[in-house]
């Protein structure tokens, strides 16, 4: 009796929660498939309208901006390349940093990481000016690489795989070195596989951040043509509805990365066990 | 000169812990090698040594007739069994073995047949396909053990590699390691600190202790003619007794008993070492026991007792005898089996 009490009792805490988080995108995507007029006058909809298609179009080929240089397409475009490419950087370097700190023992490997450690407390948006003016001698504003680079050191990423490696035996690299792999050859071989699940962790993580970023983007574009997303919920005009339509939008992108990658993930975690 | 040749090998950690004191040893080829001692004597580090896992600090090793102190471990030619295995966690049995294979880029024709040879050999054909974890223990050695034959080295190594086994399966991996190195014909060099296994596998045993090797001989000879108090009673089980006692002209005198006509022309203070086995019952015999303890191990009974200094004795009879706590022995030696020892050096002196 009191046990049937209590589950339900979280049963119905759990299902609070989850509605606080879900209704309000739940009414955002319902009233976005209304008509301007129609949310303006009956105010937020809870139920789905007739409008999707002609207003989720719109806003996908609409040439915003002051120039009326950029749709929404473009900016998905723009922010799937940023955000792929600071996962994909930022992975590939924190791997490559966490391995030669922990299997390079040079006497200051302890002293560098550290030194790495220490950029957490030192965010982009401290160092904001700097690195711009950097970009900007390189003559990178206004591209992809500008958008990218600055954001792909990370020092979590890095910990986080240096943590791993520190776990790894020893008996595992002089195993494999004794079968004639050479350093090359361990790290493909034997560090890359046994730290997958890790890797899709750091890639989705870094995948988000790299999405949300506002702004550095905002700094180091003046073209129009570098918009991303983010920026775009700021600048995008339009209708009410239109706004909503590209919310729901901008969400799909992280949202999809996650349900993707999660199957592996999970799998990974598993398997591997 | 020999198939692995260490001459004056020193190993100093960074830390400063001399691990290993200018050993010098050869191996020939074919020969199964055991290095005996107790915890820290500097085993593994001299294994590792001839691995290439640990820098030499002083001295030279050759294999084959190449001097190998710089060369790479993963060009020595050499496959190592490890106490706790090392297989690859994410590979499964098949490319455990074939890993060091496609290394060395041959045809994956030719490993699937190494991979299935020796796979047979060691019976785990039935499970190439699974990852280690799913092993048991004794197959995971077989595996570890799969993996350093796969590729016909020109020596193994072996680190304590049935520690992690229980009782029974040791007995048994013990034996099929023997076989298996008798089929195989491979020069090995086999580490362990039981020196049942010790005894049981060596062609040649190198009973270590401090960083020096104490005695490099066969077990039997080891057995028969310790030249150290150390050797004399870290090899054979249950240990050697040892009393004190003084050697004077040819006339060894102990407490309660003496022995005339010692071969042995040292004179001063000595240690006497007597195995249980080379004991037998006689009236007025020179050692009194006052029984403890019997255990019956069936073929034998081991005796445990106290000499009339107190002092812990045992003595190793046939199990048909019946003995009876609290009871008094009267023992003999047997064939003058006793050895003496120089109380301070610890070397034999008849
Ligand atoms: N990396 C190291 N740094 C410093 N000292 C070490 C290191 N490895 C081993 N030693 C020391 O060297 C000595 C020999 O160690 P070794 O591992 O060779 O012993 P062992 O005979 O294999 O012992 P065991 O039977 O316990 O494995 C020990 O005193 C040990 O503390
Ligand atoms: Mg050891």
């Amino acid at each position: 009796m009191t046990r049937l009490f209590t589950s339900s009792f979280s049963h119905i805490i759990l299902f609070i929660g989850i509605s606080i988080m879900v209704v309000p995108v739940w009414m955002i995507f319902a009233s976005s498939t209304h008509t301007s007029s129609f949310i303006y006058s009956h105010g937020l909809q809870f139920f789905i309208g007739d409008s999707f298609h002609e207003n989720y179009l719109r806003v996908l080929l609409y040439q915003g901006g002051f120039f009326k240089e950029i749709t929404a397409l473009k900016m998905f475009f723009n922010s799937f390349i940023m955000a792929t490419g600071v996962a994909l950087l930022s992975v590939f370097t924190s791997l490559m940093a966490a391995y030669a700190l922990v299997y390079y023992r040079t006497k200051y490997a302890t002293f560098l990481f550290w030194l790495i450690f220490v950029t957490i407390l030192v965010p982009l948006e401290l160092r904001i000016f700097p690195t711009y003016s950097v970009m900007a001698k390189l003559n990178l504003v206004n591209s992809y690489f500008g958008l990218i680079v600055p954001i792909s050191a990370s020092a979590i990423a890095t910990l986080f795989f240096r943590q791993f490696y520190r776990t790894v035996p020893d008996e595992l690299l002089e195993s494999a070195k004794l079968d004639g792999a050479n350093t090359w050859r361990f790290f493909i071989d034997f560090l890359v596989p046994l730290s997958k699940t890790m890797i899709i962790a750091m890639f989705i993580f870094m995948f988000v951040f790299g999405y949300n970023q506002y702004l550095w983007p905002l700094l180091v574009t003046s073209s129009e043509q570098y918009w991303t997303v983010v920026m775009g919920l700021k600048m995008m005009s339009g209708s009410i509805v239109h706004r909503f339509a590209f919310v729901m939008m901008s969400m799909v992108p992280p949202v999809l990365i996650i349900i993707i990658l999660q199957k592996h993930f999970i799998k990974g975690v598993f398997q591997d066990k | 000169m020999s198939f692995l040749d260490l001459k004056n090998i020193t190993k100093i950690y960074p830390n400063g812990t001399k691990a290993v004191h200018e050993t010098s040893l050869s191996i020939d080829e074919g020969e199964f090698m055991v290095f005996v001692g107790p915890s820290g004597c500097g085993k593994s580090t001299l294994l590792r040594m001839v691995a290439g896992l640990e820098e030499i600090t002083e001295g030279e090793i050759t294999l084959d007739g190449n001097l190998i102190n710089e060369v790479d471990p993963s060009e020595r030619d050499i496959a190592m069994v490890f106490q706790n295995y090392a297989l690859y966690p994410h590979m499964n049995v098949y490319n455990n073995l074939a890993y060091g294979l496609k290394n060395r880029g041959i045809d994956k024709q030719a490993i699937e047949q190494k991979v299935n040879d020796a796979a047979k050999l060691l019976q785990i054909s039935d499970y190439l396909q699974r990852k280690p974890s799913m092993l048991s223990g004794g197959q995971r050695q077989r595996v570890a053990m799969g993996r350093a034959i796969v590729r016909n080295p020109k020596i193994f190594l072996f680190d304590e590699p049935l520690s992690n086994l229980d009782a029974k399966l040791r007995i048994q991996m013990r034996l099929e390691i023997k076989k298996l190195q008798q089929k195989v014909g491979v020069t090995s060099i086999f580490v362990t600190h039981d020196q049942t296994e010790a005894m049981t596998l060596a062609d040649k045993l190198a009973v270590i202790n401090n960083g020096v090797i104490e005695q490099l001989s066969t077990p039997i000879e080891i057995y028969n003619n310790p030249k150290s108090l150390f050797v004399a009673g870290f090899i054979g089980s249950p240990q050697m007794n040892f009393m004190e006692g003084e050697l004077k002209n040819k006339t060894l005198s102990a407490e309660g008993f003496e022995i005339k006509n010692v071969k042995s022309d040292y004179n001063g203070e000595v240690t006497l070492g007597i195995r249980p086995e080379h004991l037998s019952q006689s009236d007025n015999g020179l050692i009194n026991l006052t029984v403890d303890l019997v255990e019956q191990l069936g073929s034998d009974n081991l005796v445990y007792g106290q000499l009339k200094d107190k002092k812990d004795f045992c003595y190793r009879c046939p199990g048909n005898l019946t003995i009876k706590k609290g009871s008094k022995l009267s023992l003999n030696i047997d064939n003058d089996n006793y050895f003496i020892f120089d109380k301070s050096s610890g070397k034999r002196v008849n």
